[in-house]
């Protein structure tokens, strides 16, 4: 592996991760889908470096495409979908308790 | 409580993994059956992408399987859901863009999509692709008309036959006197699109399959009967 | 700069740390919907530990581009084996969504706790039983009462 790809490995581990902790962490849930398809969008490049693309090409189609749009219509059927950050609907850091 | 018995499963998860992992010679893998397969699958298969000699030859039946837990997945989510929002029509149209953008992407995803299918034994791709890029375009119009309906029979339909074609080119590899599911070669020399024997035909049925499947799941989910 | 160890590290740190990250959202979230996001990133986070298994140094993508070379190739098993996985779990992820859907739409709550009880209050009240007494706790009044006046005499006179 070239010194390029060891530093675009480390870079997109740290994207993921940091995305994976801001899924749980972030009150609006339409900003936790996003996050969920960072990581989705990490993988699918971490796995074009790992030599496999078909599994690429599949995690890209169906983890960044398919699956945020199935999240994405569900929380417009669920009522969850607001674009600012407050309201009742949203979540709060994940054990805070509330009522 | 249930919060530490929660984190102190996950870090005892976590380790467990930690030890299977530090066991592992990363970067050497010992490729036993990979080897094998890696050696005999253009002579076996013909076909130039392994992968797919690996998902529609080797493991043949795993992909049988795949298809299945989809298929109920998919039939559970309409069952749950229920029928078509009464007041989906009314829903308001996306203006003069969005309709026509959309109309105008279906052809290009369709094409693509089924780019992706044939050749997916000879460059990456294959059927589980194709498949969601062909749902995408199925449902990419439902997006810019929210109020639109699809042909529900004619995807259920597509979907049937393609399950069933599957199964087909199986028993069609047993009655050649193989076993169940066996790429059977036809004539074809590896890297051009007719190689392969059976292989784009099953990627073609997983493909349709896949496709309608989730373009019918993806219109229950935008017009269930459930309030906004 | 970057050494081989210190790939390894990483990577595996990333596939580890996506599953610890998964599985503490889906045990920790109090609101359900956040349970589906903790399964799809430790969904991410096993395909990824699977794709590392069988990643071999300096080798090619299983693709034969020129019959006349045989370079070293990665492990095409366990590439195999994550696309079904993948595909597997958005079809999980559609059906969990699905249910949720159907949850919000009878209880009027994605809250964990909230939906618990009133689950719990529903299937009280349509099996006749009462929740505030145990079910285990014996039936009749505690303490005994003494027995009536001819029964010990009775007893008396056969013992």
């Amino acid at each position: 592996m070239t010194e390029l790809e060891l530093w675009i490995a480390v870079l997109l581990a740290l994207m993921m991760l940091s995305a994976a902790v801001m899924v749980l962490l972030v009150k609006n849930h339409l900003a936790a889908v996003a996050a969920a398809s960072v990581v989705s969008l990490g993988l699918a490049l971490l796995f074009a470096l790992m030599r496999a693309p078909d599994v690429a090409m599949t995690e890209a189609a169906v983890g960044a495409g398919l699956s945020s749009l199935i999240l994405a219509l569900a929380l417009r059927r669920l009522g969850l979908w607001r674009l600012d950050g407050s309201g009742e609907n949203s979540a709060g850091p994940i054990t805070r308790r509330r009522d | 409580m249930r919060n530490i018995t929660g984190l102190l499963f996950a870090g005892g998860l976590g380790f467990m993994l930690l030890a299977i992992v530090s066991g592992l010679d990363f970067g050497n893998p010992a490729m036993l059956v990979g080897g094998a397969i890696q050696s005999s699958a253009p002579q076996q298969t013909g076909a130039a992408n392994i992968v797919t000699s690996v998902v529609l030859g080797y493991r043949g039946i795993d992909t049988l399987g795949e298809l299945s837990i989809l298929f109920a997945a998919a039939s559970a989510a309409g069952l749950i859901l229920g029928r078509r929002h009464t007041t989906a029509g009314t829903l308001t149209e996306g203006g003069f863009v969005l309709r026509h953008g959309g109309a105008m992407l279906f052809p290009l995803l369709m094409t693509i999509g089924f780019y992706i299918i044939f050749h997916g034994h000879l460059t990456p791709g294959g059927g589980f692709q194709g498949g969601v890029m062909l749902a995408a375009a199925f449902f990419l119009p439902l997006l810019a008309r929210p109020g639109a309906r699809l042909h529900h029979g004619m995807l259920n339909l597509i979907e049937g036959f393609a399950g069933a074609s599957f199964i087909l080119v199986g028993l069609l590899a047993l009655y050649q006197g193989g076993e169940f599911l066996q790429p059977l070669m036809l004539q074809g020399t590896l890297g051009e699109l007719r190689s392969a024997g059976t292989l784009p035909l099953l990627y073609l049925a997983v493909g349709l399959k896949v496709g309608a499947e989730l373009a019918s799941l993806l219109s229950h989910l935008a017009q269930t009967e459930a309030e906004q | 700069m970057i050494s081989s160890l210190t790939l390894e590290l990483v990577l595996h740190a990333t596939a580890l740390g996506l599953i610890l990250i998964g599985l503490a959202g889906l045990v920790l979230s109090r609101h359900m919907f956040r349970m589906v996001l903790g399964l799809v990133i430790a969904e991410a986070g096993a395909n990824l530990m699977l794709v590392l298994a069988g990643y071999r140094w300096d080798a090619v993508a299983p693709i034969i581009t020129n019959l006349a070379e045989h370079p070293n190739m990665v492990d095409p098993v366990p590439q195999a084996m994550v696309l079904t996985a993948i595909v597997i779990g958005v079809g999980v992820q559609a059906l969990a969504v699905s249910i949720l859907i159907r949850v919000r739409q009878r209880y009027a709550s994605l809250d964990r706790d909230v939906v618990a009880e009133r689950m719990d209050a529903e299937i009280a009240a349509s099996a006749g039983i009462r929740r505030d007494v145990s079910q285990d706790a014996p039936l009749g009044e505690r303490p005994i009462p003494p027995l009536p006046v001819q029964a010990r005499e009775s007893q008396g006179g056969e013992a």
